[in-house]
């Protein structure tokens, strides 16, 4: 035994990890499985079939609330991407200036608060402010998502940034490039990979949320989880299982992306 | 370069550059002045934190002098940004562009300056010769050597044919060999280039091999400016001796000064002369230095300079260290070169005399 | 023409006031939407509930009395809130379980991602990440098919004969715990692992060196230097573990409501607006004093490596 001492062997760990990625794995497998089940009832197997996915295409309320998903994804992850790369460019790479702290803190702010309560705040002052106006629209859903999906976009990009050197930046000054262009030629094409990654993450964030939209949303404004949400506390059905598993699909197209975004190295 | 005229290509003129405020406050320049002649190969040597590297930077405009001026050409450059002055840096991580390729970088300067075209190709052309990597100009910087970053490097600095190239370092990242290769072509460069070179180092040897004139730095000041042989033959004050070279420190009273010359006593009682630093006349007690080599061992007795004993003997292939204690209780090291066969007899424990010649000592101003 | 100083003051205060304004639209959106909201929230506390909803612009500590108490209706006599207190007790239990259980499963399982060869190392990353950029709801949704009465569990049990009747795990206490459980995983391994990635493996050498155990290099050794990790993913589970919402609606049927529950509670059929709120800042107390407790700890013995 003494020769195949191994110094990162700890006892029990590996049986321990292997559990926990069949944990992992196990519940989707079989939601993945049950979505192409024929039968009705989600607890027999009544053979293969895509009737779940076509019954989930015909379904208005489901596309509608998908279309909704992506439009107000897209829209939050577009403007909080852009707020987080300039909050990134703000708070990094720079000698502590009054007020930084500060900011560390209010862009950290909505990670630090459970979600329920976010979404109550946001219930009472939305509500305040639909009075007032009247105006009852999209806006309040992406203000919200807008806000909460700051800090997960600022993560990567302030992250790409504090190990991007600034000799570059200098070099490039050295070399007559105007504070903008040394901006557009090389610290945006440098923190590019962060701000795909900021924005992935985003849209992944504001794609996931049911709790604070479950609040802010008005009528009619379902989400395709808030929709989902809804028909789990009907009952279930496989039709349920066949949007998940599209869902998922996406997820994983996602997350294979941004991997290969944020293992490329310069 | 006879027909050199003596005009100043940069000028810096009592500055100082205080870094934090109130008690953390720290003098990374204290009223510096120095002036670098057009085509010089000038180097700033010293210790990492003399303040050589923020002199560069503040040359460069990385940053902004505390007090005093900068002139180029006798025009004021020190509040301007560092992209409106016709000076140009080498860093030391060369910070070559990871997304642009070996043209690019070199040509990025040229099209800042919205050079056309054809002239930036024909000028891009024209350095990849001048460092020899026509065959890599398509390359991604992260796809070759270090050795040919650095001559990227170089040809990205001088391409816009700045009036200053500005070097800080860059050799410390090559190992000995391409160092050595590099101190020579930098030389070259400058020579068939024309340009001013300020060139950071804390290599002394960097510094010596290569440079017109050389200032020493230490704690924020510059102590001395002068050419290598000044430097080292004739180092004015204690630092500048030890930094450079191995030195050897006497005890020794003034005696007189004649013809800008000085005769000083050794504690033997022994007179021998000794240069002074430019306008420097002291009275009474001195240190002197002299260098290892610039002593001869000779056989104990009157005709000596001094005597004392062999404490140890260092071979060193090209040449011999002798570790002295002389009488008066000082160390002193000789350095002997070697021949071959030849045995001396002196041998550890043994006593011998120091012969210090008319041009081995100088007095110190400390 | 200005001198280099006061060209060099101008800069530092140009550069200040650029960083402030290109942190501005961030820093508005989280003030409308996310932080000026709960300063609202925390003024609603003391107001008076309106009769359909909303608030009476009248002071009232009432609500804040009764998040612990109760008015009793014939003698006005004040005891303690037995309901409030037991889904308060719950929601702790149950966000402490979930960490300690993720915490334990995470560990080793991070250790075990960690010390993989650099090429299968990303293999293991992206299958932990995968789960987790995973909608939650529908994991939830995952787990839910799994453990109820029809589910793949109870279906091997009684084919095995292990029971004779379907074990009901849906719709209690342990399912919530395994739902969230199994939906904060992810969050425990990842900053777990990015910390263990970082790690020294020669110090563990020197540690086996000098006599260790396997136990004592865990402990001595391995642990301290993660800790951060380790603190940040219990913080991580901790916080969406206590306000839980989509796990004890789906998992716990409505029936063992949890914090996130009781709130919603006074918003809709309760309409108590003002207890609502003043049980939402009673949440985010918790939250602040767990993570005060956290900092504190981690400032304490805060090793820092890398």
């Amino acid at each position: 035994m003494a020769s195949n001492f191994s110094i990162k062997h700890q006892p029990g760990f590996t049986a321990i990890a292997a559990t926990c990625f069949i944990v992992l794995y196990l519940p989707i497998f079989v939601l993945v499985i049950y979505a192409f089940n024929a039968a009705t009832s989600t607890s027999e197997w009544g053979g293969f079939s895509l009737k779940w996915f076509q019954s989930a295409w015909q379904n208005t309320q489901v596309i509608d609330a998908t279309l909704l998903s992506f439009q107000l994804g897209a829209i939050a992850a577009l403007l909080s991407t852009v707020f987080a790369t300039m909050a990134a460019l703000a708070t990094t790479r720079t000698a502590s200036y009054p007020g930084l702290t500060f900011k560390y803190a209010a862009i950290n702010q909505p990670l630090m608060v459970p979600e329920i309560v976010t979404g109550v705040a946001l219930l009472i002052f939305f509500s305040r402010i639909k009075i007032f106006t009247g105006y009852s629209g999209l806006g309040y859903l992406i203000a919200a998502h807008t806000a909460f999906c700051i800090p997960f976009a600022y993560l990567p990009i302030r992250a790409r940034l504090e190990n991007m050197d600034l000799t570059l930046e200098r070099a490039a000054a050295d070399l007559y490039a105007t504070p903008w262009k040394t901006f557009r030629r090389i610290t945006l094409p440098l923190l590019w990979p962060g701000i795909l990654a900021g924005l992935m993450l985003a849209f992944v964030i504001s794609l996931d949320d049911v709790v604070i939209t479950e609040f802010v949303k008005s009528g009619g404004q379902d989400t395709l989880p808030t929709y989902m949400l809804g028909q789990i506390r009907r009952g279930i059905t496989p039709e349920i299982n066949a949007i998940s598993t599209a869902f998922l699909l996406l997820s994983v197209v996602i997350v294979t992306l941004f991997f290969f975004i944020s293992r490329k190295r310069d | 370069m006879p027909d050199k005229p003596d005009r100043n290509a940069i000028e810096v003129v009592n500055v100082s550059k205080i870094f934090g405020s109130g008690e953390g406050q720290v003098a990374a320049l204290d009223t510096v002045s120095v002036s670098i002649r057009e085509n010089e190969f000038f180097t700033l040597l010293g210790p990492s934190g003399c303040g050589k590297t923020t002199l560069l930077r503040l040359i460069a405009g990385f940053d902004f002098p505390t007090a005093g001026e900068i002139l180029l050409y006798g025009q004021d450059i020190a509040p301007l940004p560092p992209f409106k002055r016709p000076v140009n840096t080498v860093f030391q991580s060369y910070a070559l562009f990871p997304h642009m390729t070996v043209a690019d970088n070199i040509g990025f300067g040229l099209e800042m300056l919205g050079k056309p075209k054809d002239q930036i190709k024909a000028r891009v052309a024209e350095m990849l010769k001048l460092v020899k990597m026509e065959a890599l100009a398509g390359r991604r910087t992260s796809q070759i050597s270090g050795g040919q970053q650095q001559r990227v490097a170089l040809a990205r600095a001088l391409a816009p044919q700045p009036k200053v190239l500005l070097l800080d370092e860059p050799l410390s990242a090559l190992d000995y060999k391409l160092r050595k290769e590099m101190q020579i072509e930098l030389k070259r460069l400058q020579h068939e280039t024309g340009i001013t070179f300020i060139f950071v180092t804390h290599d002394q040897e960097e510094a010596l091999t290569m440079s017109d004139r050389i200032a020493v730095m230490s704690s924020g000041k510059i102590l001395q400016v002068g050419s290598p042989r000044d430097i080292y033959d004739r180092p004015a004050e204690r630092f500048v001796a030890d930094f450079i070279g191995e030195s050897n420190f006497l005890k020794a009273d003034m005696v007189g000064v004649s013809g800008g010359r000085a005769t000083v006593k050794l504690s033997s009682g022994v007179e021998i002369p000794a240069t002074l630093p430019e306008g420097f006349n002291p009275n009474g007690k001195v240190t002197i230095v002299v260098r290892p080599e610039h002593a001869q061992l000779s056989a104990a007795g009157p005709a000596a300079s001094l005597s004392g004993t062999v404490e140890n003997i260092v071979y060193l292939g090209t040449d011999t260290h002798f570790h002295l204690r002389l009488a008066g209780g000082e160390a002193f090291i000789v350095r002997r070169q070697n021949s071959r066969g030849a045995s001396d007899g002196i041998v550890q424990g043994g006593q011998v005399g120091l012969l210090i010649g008319n041009d081995a000592a100088q007095v110190l101003k400390d | 023409m200005a001198t280099a100083e006061e060209v060099a003051k101008a800069a530092e205060r140009r550069d200040v006031r650029d960083r402030w304004l290109l942190s501005a639209p961030a820093l508005l959106v989280i003030f409308l939407a996310a932080t000026g909201p709960l300063l609202i929230v925390l003024v609603y506390s003391f107001l008076t509930p309106g009769a359909y909803g909303d608030v009476k612009w009248q002071f009232s500590p009432e609500s804040w009395i009764s998040v612990f108490m109760e008015r009793d209706i014939f003698d006005d006599t004040l005891s303690i809130a037995g309901a409030h207190v037991t889904i308060f007790l719950r929601s702790i239990k149950l966000a402490v379980v979930t960490t300690i259980a993720t915490l334990a499963l995470g560990f080793p399982t991070a250790y075990f991602m960690a010390t993989r060869s650099e090429k299968t190392r990303d293999l293991w990353l992206f299958l932990i990440t995968i789960p987790f950029w995973t909608n939650l709801l529908i994991r939830t949704f995952a787990v839910l098919q799994i453990i109820r009465n029809e589910g793949i569990i109870n279906t091997i049990l009684l084919k095995l004969g292990l029971v004779s009747a379907p074990v009901q795990i849906l719709f209690t206490d342990t399912a919530i715990l395994i739902g969230m459980a199994y939906v904060y995983l992810p969050l425990m391994v990842l900053p777990i692992y990015a910390s263990m990635e970082k790690l020294d493996f020669r110090l563990v050498e020197a540690g086996y060196d000098l006599y260790a155990t396997r136990f004592k290099v865990l402990r001595k050794i391995i642990f301290p230097l993660v800790k951060p990790g380790v603190i940040a993913g219990s913080i991580l589970v901790f916080i969406p573990a206590l306000g839980a919402y989509v796990t004890p609606v789906v998992l716990g049927g409505g029936k063992n409501m949890m914090l996130s529950n009781l709130i919603e509670l006074q918003f809709g059929q309760g309409r108590n607006w003002p207890l609502g709120s003043a049980l939402s800042i009673t949440v985010m107390i918790i939250v602040m004093v767990a993570l005060l407790a956290y900092v504190r700890n981690a400032g304490k013995s805060g090793v820092r490596h890398g």
